[in-house]
């Protein structure tokens, strides 16, 4: 007998309908399938209305993110034998739906444009030199797919409402603040601007992220302490200050 | 009653938001221009992030001999002689800046010992040539145009925008008319000049490594104008795709492997690359791997999966994981394989376009005047078999190019207004799709795309492209009852029944291609004609005549002397 799987999938079209409600399917199994593949065998068998977003299948793109079971994941990267065969999808709770599976993630590019761009150092001799070793720290940030996973499990997004820019924003920010040669600092910019102080650090975001990125180890915090020594330390104040006047003075 | 739409009016509108189009964009914003970028999917999902290996340019960081001289040689050898030279010099000669460039961007690259860009090994280079960042260049690379192009004034973007067609007066395309999806939106498009940068068809094909959005949608589009398809048939498999697990069966498994050296081995344990390439061996062009890999599954030499071995687990776990770290997780996460201890289990997989829309090499504009094409969805600088590495040059180097391109003509060039009656019509059109109980679009790409896989692979004979060809001829007929239920906003029916014109323009024109050229040359391989034939030294040429495909051909372009002495004569 052919092996079967359940699926329940959150519809609603919030232009028309005031609740939404999930609908239950039989998807047949195949071996070593994704969430995905469950997924789309509804959007194209059996009912064409069905939306979703998605694009590359190989969690290189960061499109197909969703709940499945209430945990924020990717579709594609979730294999069905690793979570049961009745198994229910939601789309992201932290932002506004669109239509069944598919969220508004619009505001991200928004807070992205606030983010100052890379700004290198003017006294670089072309062709660049840097070391592997000051690479790495970078490179981290650099694997971020922008899937937003990290913003919608992210409780300070999900329950308050605050400035706060979010891990992915955090993770973009640190990504230029780490490049070996960028000469701007966007922790100050984070903390006043970005609701950095916010992030009461509880981590649910790099559990989450499908790139295993230490979001809060790596970024975050390392932020909050730049902005902290930057701009709060009393003593690095004053000798900012000496410092700024010797040269002032020569 | 009128349908209600949205106008943009713009200097240059471009379709597509990968490296090229993002690329194009930044050429004509630097000029001071007005551009809208729009896309299918969402900003920064775009097929360039799949690419992994990296992006060829003869820096000569790592060996010091390598140079554009070289780069050409290989692009020409490689491409089998039918590549356009023009657009093989620019690529060797720009590629360099354009990398310089990124990495001004905000780009990071993996260095040098002493602190240059790295570079290594691929298929076909004469030189290690590739720059790249762990086996993740493209998602670097897509990251660092988006930083710079959503910080850009005079650029704007429309994403989860699907073009349903373009419009044309007196002979110049003028604007286009698209669906935002997300809103269930008509969009009017006005600009003086229009840039396809809509990526390749892999997706004709059910084994393939490409994205959902790759549906060829800028071959139709600019086909219907009157613009022409080249060398069509000239579709590159890549050597090594996924077979295990079936839900990830095609998804690539990049080239760096064998770049970091990876060895391909059959079931019984043999290193085959040493019967069919002695020299080169795994790192032999796709062409030769893909053909070696086909010949051992189909002679009974392959894995449990149907596929062959690749081994990188001798160059030991830490090696691994720093150097191929994309393929160490898909490994383990899709298959449950650790790639530090097992080999791969991988088999040939539909890759790129090497044929599409015919441009100028210099300025990238197609047959049709006001339209440009740059990317996977132009032709003429691959020939008949791709180069690793080349792709991501070519978006780059062609992107900027083709903006320029845009940016002069638009800059002569007037806003021409649109009839309504003609944006009514293709709303119309488009939705006269929305009604229930007709054929779902999904059906008839399953029977395409299995057709295509089943018939059109690496190795092809008449019979089969026959079969193949009736099979696209009466879906066309079936078109017209395509349907799709329920309404405008996100009706991923819908824009399948939109896809599937395209899908059949780029697939009928595959396959008369491949029937028009008898003989075996780069990725095209006739069963009935195995050796290549110097009378088909040509491109051939796809165009609408009033409805019906027509096929023609031209010689290659005769190469320069002072260029032609960088090239080994070719052999017959």
């Amino acid at each position: 007998m052919e092996e079967k799987i359940i699926l329940n999938i959150y519809r609603q079209d919030p232009s028309i309908e005031q609740k939404g409600q999930l609908q239950k399917f039989e998807v047949p199994y195949v071996d070593g399938m994704v969430v995905l593949d469950a997924v789309r065998y509804v959007q194209e068998k059996l009912d064409t209305t069905l939306a979703i977003r998605w694009n590359c299948k190989a969690a290189k793109c960061g499109s197909c993110s969703a709940e499945i079971n209430g945990m924020p994941r990717l579709m594609c990267k979730t294999r069905v034998d690793t979570v049961g065969h009745n198994i229910t999808v939601t789309p992201m709770g932290a932002f506004p739906l669109i239509k069944d599976l598919v969220t508004d993630v619009g505001e991200n590019w928004e807070i992205l444009r606030k983010i100052p761009k890379f700004t290198p150092r003017e006294d670089m001799e072309s062709p660049w030199k840097m070391q592997q070793m000051d690479v790495e720290r970078s490179k981290e940030f650099r694997k971020c797919i922008e899937c937003f996973l990290c913003q919608d499990v992210c409780h300070v997004i999900r329950e308050h409402s605050t400035p706060y820019f979010g891990p992915r924003h955090v993770v973009k920010a640190a990504s230029m603040d780490m490049h070996p040669l960028d000469s701007e600092d966007r922790s100050r910019m984070l903390d006043q601007v970005g609701g950095l102080g916010f992030c009461n650090i509880t981590k649910c975001c790099q559990d989450v992220c499908p790139e295993h990125i230490h979001i809060t180890d790596n970024a975050i915090i390392q932020e909050k302490e730049r902005a902290v020594d930057n701009f709060y330390d009393p003593l690095a104040r004053l000798i900012k200050r000496k410092k700024t006047k010797e040269r002032s003075v020569a | 009653m009128a349908e209600q739409y949205l106008n943009t009016e713009s200097d240059i509108l471009i379709i597509g938001a990968g490296g090229a189009g993002m690329r194009a964009a930044l050429a004509a914003s630097d000029a001071g221009l007005k551009v809208t970028v729009v896309s299918k999917s969402l900003l920064g999902k775009a097929h360039t992030v799949m690419a992994e290996g990296g992006i060829a340019a003869s820096l000569g960081n790592v060996d010091p001999k390598d140079n554009w001289q070289a780069h050409f040689g290989d692009i020409i050898e490689e491409g089998v002689y039918i590549s356009n030279w023009r657009m093989a010099e620019i690529l060797a000669k720009e590629a360099p800046q354009r990398v310089y460039e990124l990495e001004r961007y905000g780009a990071l690259f993996d260095r040098t010992p002493d602190g240059r860009i790295l570079q290594r090994a691929f298929g076909g280079h004469s030189y290690r040539r590739l720059c790249h960042v762990g086996d993740r260049t493209g998602l670097e690379i897509i990251r660092t145009l988006e930083d710079q192009v959503i910080h850009r004034q005079n650029v704007k973007i429309i994403d989860e925008l699907y073009i349903t067609s373009l419009l044309k007066k007196d002979g110049k395309v003028i604007g286009a008319i698209g669906l935002k999806m997300d809103k269930g939106e008509f969009h009017c498009f006005k600009a003086k000049a229009v840039v396809l940068a809509t990526g390749g068809c892999g997706r004709v094909y059910k084994i393939t490594s490409n994205s959902w959005e790759s549906t060829g949608d800028g071959l139709g589009l600019a086909y219907r104008v009157g613009a022409k398809l080249q060398d069509m048939e000239m579709i590159q498999f890549h050597p090594t795709g996924m077979v295990y697990p079936p839900g990830v069966k095609g998804l690539l498994v990049t080239e760096g492997v064998r770049g970091e050296g990876g060895i391909l081995y059959n079931s019984k344990m043999e290193r085959f690359m040493e019967r069919y390439s002695p020299q080169k061996k795994e790192l032999d062009a796709r062409d030769v791997v893909a053909r070696a890999n086909y010949a051992e599954i189909q002679e009974g030499r392959g894995t449990e999966h149907g596929g062959v071995y690749l081994d990188i687990s001798y160059k030991g776990a830490d090696f691994v994981k720093q150097k191929l770290p994309s393929m160490y997780m898909q490994f383990m996460e899709f298959a449950g394989v650790d790639i530090t201890k097992e080999k791969m289990e991988v088999a040939p997989t539909t890759h790129y376009q090497m044929g599409g829309v015919r441009v100028d090499p210099d300025t990238g504009m197609t047959d049709v005047k006001g339209l440009f094409a740059a990317g996977e969805i132009a032709c003429g600088l691959h020939g008949a078999n791709r180069l690793g590495g080349n792709s991501l040059a070519d978006i780059l180097v062609f992107g900027k190019r083709t903006g320029e391109g845009a940016t002069d003509y638009a800059k002569t060039a007037e806003l021409v207004e649109v009839r309504e009656e003609d944006i009514q019509n293709e709303i119309s059109r488009v939705l006269s799709f929305l009604k229930p109980d007709g054929i779902n679009a999904y059906d008839l790409i399953d029977e395409l795309t299995s057709t295509m896989s089943d018939n059109v692979g690496i190795v092809r004979e008449p019979d089969r492209l026959n079969i193949a060809l009736a099979k696209i001829l009466e879906l066309k007929e079936k078109y017209p009852k395509v349907s799709a239920p329920g309404g405008r906003k996100y009706n991923h029916g819908l824009l399948a029944a939109m896809e599937l014109s395209n899908m059949l323009v780029a697939t009928e024109a595959i396959v008369r291609s491949a029937i028009m050229r008898p003989e075996s040359r780069g990725a095209h391989t006739r069963k009935d004609f195995p050796k290549k034939d110097r009378a088909w030294l040509k491109n051939i040429l796809c165009s609408d005549v009033g409805g019906e495909m027509k096929l023609d051909t031209e010689p290659v372009p005769t190469i320069p002397a002072e260029l032609m002495e960088l090239v080994k004569q070719e052999v017959y």
